[in-house]
This record gives C-alpha cells, structure tokens and sequence, in this order.
C-alpha cells in the first residue's frame, strides 16, 4: 500500500466523514458545521488537484475490493475522471458558499447539510468508478441521497416530486442493473480500460450487445434527462436553490451525462459501437432532447422551470458530441460541455435563488427592471444566459464551436443545423429575460422583498454567481491555454487514441 | 458444538425458575451463544466441517450434530440478531408507560418472555446442528411452540386469533413433517442425514417422504399460497416477538427444506418440480409486495414485505440446476442474512413507532424523522437492504440471482427479480417519504422519550445489513471451507 492507492479513498472520506459529523451534530452549532463543510470541500479539491497532477504525469491510482467471484468494486483514476471530479469539487465548493448563505435561519439544516455532503462523496464516487459495478453502486446512492435533498421542505409538493424522482430514478436503475448483469455474462469483468471489448463478440452476440447497449443507455439517460425520460426534472423545481444547482450543474444530471461517455468510450469502445450501428440512435434521441427541451422551455414563465428544460436541452449536446465518436473534434465538443454546462447552468441557477431570496421573483414577468435593483446578480446572469446562446468569448461559444466542426468535418450538415436552429431558440428564451431585466421598467413593488442591507443581497449569495460567471467568460478566453477545460479535454482525448 | 443448544436452554430455565434478573441472565445467555457461534466459526475455517456424536454412539444408532459452511452462517446469523433482540426487548419492556393497566401488562409479559425466547433461541441453534431426521422434528417442533406462545402473549384479541392459528398451522406442518419422516424410516430405515443421502432410492416411499416434508415445511416457511398465517401473526405479536418470528423463524424451516432437496434427496429433484417452486416464489414476490403496498399498518406493511422476500429464497430453486452446491448456497445465504438484518431492522423500528406514537397508521406517521432521528434512518437503510440496492448483502444476493438466471437464460426470473426490487422501492418510500413530511402545526407528542435500546439496536442491525455486502468475501470463504468434503469428528463422550 502506497499514497497512490489511498488518494483515492481519501477524497470520498474528505467529504463523507464531515456528512457524518454534521448529522450528529445539534441544530445551533452552526458555526462548526460551516468550518466542517468548508474544509472539507476545501480538503477535497487540494486533494483531486493532487490527483490531476498526478495523472497528468503519468501515474496510476487505483485500488480494488473484491466482493465475490465476478463482483468487484474499482476505483480507479483516469483522465476522464479527474475531469468529472474537478467539476464536481469546484462547483461544490461554491454550491456550499452558497447553501450556507441561502439557508441561513432554516430549519433542519444539520439534516441538509449532512446529505449534502454525502451527496458530493457519491458523486466524486461516480467520477473515479473504475468499473460498472462501481459506477452502478454510487448510481444508486446517488438517487438515495438526493432524495431527502428534494423532499427538503416537507411539503406535499415536494414530497410529489421526490416520488416521480423515485420512481424515474429507481425504473433507470434497475434497467441498468439488468443491463449490466446480461453485459457480464457475455464479455466477463467491465474494467474501463478506455478501449471496449474485444471486437470477437461482436461477431456471436451482436444483436444482444446492441440491445444492451441500448438498455445501458436508458438506465443513464433518465439522469441526464433524456426525452422521453425527462419527466423528473422540471418537478424538481421545488427544491431549494442550491439543491436545484445540485441537480442540474455538480451531480444529478452530470452523472448521467457522465455515463453516457463511460459506456460509449470505455465498456463499448468507439470502434465496436460503430461496428454495431446504434450510435445514429443515441445521436437521434440526442437531437429531439435538444430541440424539445428548448421548444418546452420557450413556454415556461416560471424562471426556474424555464431553466430545467434549458438544462435537457444543453445536457444532450454531450450526448449529442459523444455519438458523433468517430469524430475526435466533435467529442471534445461534447466532452468539454459537461465541464461548460455546469459552470453557466450553476451561474444561472445561483442568480434565480437569488431573486427568489431576495425579492420574492420567481416568474420571468415579474422580473421587469430588476437589474436596477440586483445589478451585480443580473450581470451573473446574462453573462450565464449569453453563454447558453453560444456567444464568443463564452465557454458556450467554445462547445458550439467544436460541436459544429466535428460535425461538418464528418459531412453530417444536420448537426449545424440542429445548434443553429437550437441557438436561435436559445436565444428566444433567454434574450427577452434580459431585455425585461435591464431595460424594463419595474411594475409596482417587488413581490416579496425579504432583505434590504448594504449589498443588493446576502453577501454569501451574491459571491458564488460572481465567481462562477467570472469563469464562464475566463475559461472561454483563455480556452487555449495551458490550463482549461479545453485542453484538459484535448489530453483525454489524445489518452483515448481518437 | 453442543454449547448454543445447552447454553440457551439453561438459561431459559433458569428465567422462568428465578424470575428475577431475567435480564442479566438473556443477556448472558445471547453473548456467550454468539461467542460459542464465533468458535464455531473459527474452529470450521480452522478443520472443515465437523460432526459430533452425542454422547458417543454411532450413528445410525446415536444423534449426531453437524457443523459445515452454511450451518455456521445461519448459527451467526441466529446469535447476531438474538443478541439484538435481547437488548431492545429489555428496551421495550422497560419502556415507561404512563398507563399503569399496561405498565403490569409489560411486566407479565416479560415473565414469560424471556424463558420463551431462550427456548426458541435453543430450538433454532437445534435446528440448524443437528443431522438426525427425527430430531429435527424434535427442533421443529420445540420451535413452532415457543414461537406460538411469544405471539400470544401481546394479549390482544387480534392477536389472540392470530397465534391460535399460528399454533395450529405450525402443528399442522410439523405433523405432515413428521408423517414424512415415518414414511422415510419405513423406507430406509435411517435417520442420519449424512448415511440417508447415499441411501436414497427413488421409489414411492421415499417421494411420498419427500413430498410430506416438503408441504409441511412450505407450510411453516409461509410460501405463497401458504403464506395466510404470516401477515396478521407478525403484525400483531409484541414488537420484539415479531422480529424474531419474521427475522429468524421462518429462516428455520426453510433452511431444513433446503437442505432436503440440495443435500439429501437430489437425485430425485426433477426440472419441474424445481420450476413450480421457483413459479410460486415469483408469485410470493409480486403478490406480497402489490399487498405490502396497500397497508394502512406499518407493521402489516412490514409483514407482507416478509412474504415478499421469503419468495427470492424459492427463486433460487430452479437456477440451482446449472450450478454447483456451493453457488446456490451462497444465493440462499446472502438473501436470508439479508433479509434477516434488514427485517429485524424494520419490525424493530415499527415497535419503536408504535411505542413513540401510540400507533402505526401509514398515513398519520408525518414528522416521525423530527422525533425519532435514529429509527429512521435505520428504516431507511434497511429498506435500503430490501430493495437489493448495494452495497447491501441483498444486493449481493439478487446479483448472483440475476447472474444465474441469464447464464441458464431463464431471462424471466430476471424480470421478476427487478420487478419485485421496484415494488419494494414503492412500499419502502411510501412509508419513508411519511416520515419526512414536516406538518405545519407539528409538536413533539408528550409521549416518554425512547430509550437507547430500542434505538442503537434497529440502526446496528440495519447498518450490517448494508455493509455486509461489503464483507461478502467472508460468508463465500466460510462457506468455501464448508464445503469441502473432508468432515473432522469430535468426540461427544463415552457411550
């Protein structure tokens, strides 16, 4: 046993045993729970930098626990992972800036922060799985662990919403234990070694392989939201900020996002995927998710609901990338997205509880002058919402712009035209928020304005947006740097041979 | 080998003779079975499996106990939950009740609780020693009778019903067993399992044996259709008598019938008779949980859920055919030690509900997670267990369940494995989700505060439940070493 082998546990214990300190903690003592939680994430991202490093100079981190014959649980760190993993710290960090700020008073917040911790561990745990057994064991305490997150304020609402949770996550689930089980029988243990199977199977089991893949698919696509797997989502609405955050930028969807690219790039591999012929589905289901999610969201008046069809419909441009996988500028499009998504999707969300907190706004036509009121919070926000559309220097512009390469360098003229078409509306339902935000005229008083201090809003509120914006238009600048998503993006790529 | 037999029974004497520290005495009674269990343990992965003759005589004329892999599991299994059963029925009793009509009622029935308790503790361990056909029975039926008297005793008349027919169905099944048996000694004249097993010959006698011992097991064991008696007897016994009814009792019978068919009568097991267990199991999945989701009583929800589990034991019965002895066993064995944490976990917390509340109403249990933190996240955890999500043991079960069946493609039984995993997840949460709903006019009821014991118990057992499959390398090495055919005898005395 060496540092390698517990770099790995470490970063899930980082933020598991401060989960389970909290829990035991009495209600009041707030002030250790903050120090807790801040060091912990802070103790986390130390450590996954480490774990970057360290992969990017070559060095193997993993360790094994085998259960019985045929079950063994890996962990396992790659170049993918350590992509997923950063994300996920980073934005984490700042998601508990923010709860910290947002639940400030609340009741149960030993509860919610405890769950939260767990949450984050499972997450990273999703990141360095290093098998699909592994990945489908932090799969399922994923949905366990949001569960109480989304049923937070008790209400029958939100209690309705945690059950089609439930019932949406738990069917994917058990879809893919199915899936994964029948996949074992036929090519033996799923390691994700990053070059599939050998291609010999193809040869017996090819009709069984593409139905598995596609029940594989299934299982993820109803985290990432794929339609007609979707439905979950826009409920979910009724969280609490930061949980809404959660869901849609660090963990929820992202894993099954995440999944989607494991299965295609690791446990199938691109060249036997495009030996069986599936890959026009993903593709196809992919686009309808894009188009649909916007069209849904152009009809919304509530922001936040607004946003979560926003957020089916830019999570299936990493689908949408990933399928295109015989094309290696279309897979960074795809890849470096969920990196991108995260970053706007967080920003946008952490500006929409922010005037929910603040001032009671929670649908788009009460929002008419409030930039005038919250011009820090609304700069956050159209810089999010400018970079959902695709506009250069965001980090939005910089997926379109590998998307769209990747697909006329194949010839497939469609997906221009399925990110043109999907900008445009993009455009149509973010544009007229900040036209209404910074150029409309405030219509009587604000619904319900819960603070009035020296900042526009709660400080710890108004930070994480700030920070997270701040990025969204850095990283898009400098994607060529050294140090970005993107080239990050380009070593993983270069690691997988595309 | 002979100590978790001895241990318990002069300890339940010793309760009902004194009758007084009758606390002191369980306990002791529980800790040294589990270390007695524990030597056991080490002494099979030291030697294989091991054998005794009572007293010194040979079989076929003396009893003989046998100790091998999947006897030591469900020995542990028995002395890890007695132990948490003994502490949370001290709880429970000890529970103070601001009614003094109950507050007596409590202390009669602890009086014959406890001695009850030892005596089922001793028949089980009995159970899964002995390797004698007739004494079998004699633990049979040592069994169905302390387990009628434990439902009895909550005193209710619902409860009065419900353990009279309990005592008549158990009787009944231990009657047609004993039949069976009379037909296999007119048959072969042996009662020794370990001699029967190279004996058997099919002919009429012997299925008719087989065919006897089975229907009363199956009785005993609450298969569907059989399964009438359960749901109203371990609903309405005293919280901790329904955990050791639904956790450890039905695990007995069924053991022994297991051992039947994969030990003793294999070569007359047929494809379809297998396929008709394995339909029935199905059965028992789908129609217990469709019932557990329609109870208004949390413990009659849990109870379902027992017939709902018991019926991924019986699926194991026909994807046994492919593979060897120890595979199957090891299917068995993670779903009963699952299901044995997990449900003692559940009926545990359901006592603590119900004494916390003053009753168990589905619909009335809103903000039960304010008062009672710990309970519930044992029920959650255990539930966790139920549904066969991992890490749990019952996960590490449905996985070789699944595996088995698309190796043997009988893909079908996958289907109702998954199935029966969601259904569980609905009933789980339906409960769960109650819990959490945080009502606007809540306050804490005035009721007295739970005691630790009922609380640490549910949360350790529910806890071992999940991580045992964590460990599952442990179970598969103790029953890898009990499989081999090499068996040490020990001495038991001088004829």
């Amino acid at each position: 046993m060496n540092w390698e082998q517990w770099l790995l546990p470490a970063i899930l214990l980082s933020s598991f045993i401060p989960g389970i300190i909290i829990f035991a903690l009495p209600e009041e003592r707030h002030r250790l729970r903050t120090v807790l939680n801040l060091c912990g994430s802070i103790l986390k991202i130390v450590l996954i930098l480490v774990m970057d490093t360290g992969i990017y100079f070559g060095y193997n981190f993993e360790i094994r626990l085998s259960l019985i014959p045929g079950v063994e649980l890996l962990l396992n760190g790659d170049p993918l992972s350590a992509l997923f993993a950063t994300l996920s710290s980073v934005l984490w960090l700042l998601t508990t800036v923010y709860a910290i700020g947002y639940l400030e008073g609340s009741p149960n917040r030993s509860h919610f922060f405890g769950y939260f911790s767990l949450c984050v561990t499972v997450t990273i745990g999703i990141a360095l799985a290093g098998n699909l057994i592994t990945f489908l064991l932090f799969y399922e305490l994923l949905t366990l662990t949001t569960y109480p997150l989304i049923i937070h304020r008790g209400t029958e609402k939100s209690l309705r919403a945690g059950r089609n949770y439930l019932i949406y996550a738990f069917s994917g689930g058990a879809v893919f234990l199915f899936a994964v089980v029948a996949l074992q029988t036929i090519i033996g243990p799923t390691d994700f070694t990053g070059a599939g199977f050998s291609p010999s199977f193809i040869d017996t089991h090819a009709t069984a392989l593409a139905l598995i893949f596609i029940l594989l698919i299934i299982g993820v696509g109803v985290k990432a939201a794929l339609v007609p797997l979707h439905g979950w989502l826009p409920q979910a609405m009724v969280a609490p900020a930061p949980v809404s955050a959660l869901l849609h930028a660090v963990a929820v969807v992202k894993a099954g996002a995440f999944g989607i690219i494991r299965i295609v790039l690791d446990v199938y591999g691109p060249q036997n995927l495009l030996l069986l012929g599936v890959l026009p589905l993903l593709a196809a289901v992919a686009s309808i998710t894009i188009l649909y999610g916007s069209i849904r969201a152009l009809q919304q008046d509530d922001l936040k609901r607004r946003l979560a069809f926003s957020t089916i419909s830019q999570v299936s441009y990493i689908a949408l990338g990933i399928s295109l996988v015989d094309q290696p500028l279309a897979v960074i499009g795809g890849l470096v997205h969920l990196v991108h998504q995260g970053l706007m999707k967080i920003t946008l969300f952490f500006c929409a509880g922010n005037l929910a907190e603040t001032l009671g706004i929670h649908r788009i036509s009460e929002m008419d002058g409030v930039a005038r009121r919250m011009p820090f919070t609304m700069a956050a926000f159209s810089v999010g919402a400018l970079g959902m559309i695709g506009i250069p220097p965001t980090v939005g512009f910089v997926s379109k712009w590998y998307l769209g390469l990747g697909g006329l360098a194949a010839g497939n003229w469609w997906v221009v035209l399925i990110l043109a078409v999907s900008s445009l509306l993009n455009a149509c339902y973010f544009l007229p928020i900040l036209i209404r935000a910074w150029f409309g005229k405030q219509q009587g008083p604000w619904p319900d304005e819960l603070y009035s201090g020296r900042f526009e809003t709660r400080f710890m509120l108004l930070i994480p947006p700030l920070v997270t914006a701040f990025i969204v238009i850095a990283a898009g600048a400098v994607a060529n740097a050294q140090i970005s998503p993107l080239a990050w993006v380009r070593f993983i790529v270069r690691k997988y041979g595309l | 080998m002979i100590s978790p037999i001895i241990l318990p029974l002069i300890a339940g004497l010793l309760c009902f003779l004194l009758n007084r520290r009758t606390f002191a005495i369980a306990l002791a009674a529980a800790v040294a079975n589990l270390l007695a269990v524990c030597f056991l343990t080490y002494q099979l992965l030291l030697f294989g499996p091991m054998r005794c003759h009572m007293g010194g005589w040979q079989p076929p004329l003396g009893i003989t106990l046998r100790s091998d892999g999947p006897a030591v599991l469900m020995l542990l299994m028995t002395a890890v939950t007695g132990l948490a059963i003994t502490v949370y029925a001290r709880g429970y009793f000890s529970h103070r009740i601001l009614n003094l009509r109950q507050a007596t009622q409590h202390q009669e029935q602890q009086r014959y609780f406890w001695p009850l308790w030892m005596l089922l503790l001793a028949g089980l361990n009995g159970l899964f020693l002995s390797n004698d056909i007739f004494n079998l029975y004699v633990t049979l039926e040592i069994i169905a009778i302390a387990a009628a008297s434990l439902a009895a005793l909550s005193g209710k008349p619902a409860s009065q019903l419900a353990s009279f027919r309990y005592l008549l169905v158990s009787l009944l099944g231990s009657l047609t067993y004993l039949l069976g048996v009379v037909f296999l000694y007119r048959s072969c004249g042996i009662l020794d399992l370990d001699i029967l097993q190279h004996h058997v010959a099919n002919g009429p006698g012997i299925r008719a044996a087989l065919a006897l011992m089975s229907i009363g097991l199956l009785l005993k064991t609450a298969l569907v259709p059989l399964h009438f008696w359960l749901p109203p007897t371990h609903a309405n016994a005293l919280a901790p008598v329904s955990v050791i009814l639904s956790g450890l009792v039905v695990k007995g019978s069924f053991y022994l019938l297991f051992r039947l068919w994969f030990e003793i009568f294999t070569q007359l097991i047929t494809p379809s008779a297998l396929n008709f267990m394995g339909t029935l199991g199905a059965v028992a999945i789908l129609w217990g949980a469709v019932q557990a989701m329609r109870q208004h009583r949390l413990k009659l929800m849990v109870a379902y859920s027992t017939v709902s589990q018991l019926g991924y034991l019986f699926i194991a019965f026909p994807l046994s055919r492919i593979d060897e002895s120890i595979q199957v066993w090891s299917i068995v064995i993670f779903m009963a030690l699952g299901h044995a944490c997990a449900k003692s976990a559940l009926f545990m917390v359901a006592g603590a509900v119900f004494l916390h509340l003053g009753h168990d109403r589905i619909k009335d249990l809103n903000g039960v997670r304010a008062s009672l933190p710990i309970p519930v996240f044992a029920y959650g955890i255990a539930g966790v267990s139920l549904m066969g999500l991992p890490p749990s043991a019952g996960f590490i079960g449905k996985w070789l369940l699944l595996t088995s069946s698309l190796t043997s493609s009988q893909w079908w039984w996958a289907l109702v494995i998954i199935t029966g995993s969601l259904l569980a997840m609905i009933y789980v949460f339906r409960v769960m989700s109650r819990f959490f709903v945080i009502p606007e006019d809540y306050s804490v009821t005035t009721s007295a505060p739970l005691s630790p014991l009922l609380e640490w118990p549910a949360l350790i057992m529910a806890l071992i439940s999940l991580f045992l499959g964590l460990a599952a390398s442990w179970p598969m090495k103790i029953l890898a070493t009990g499989n081999t055919a090499l068996t040490q005898v020990f001495p038991g005395g001088l004829p």
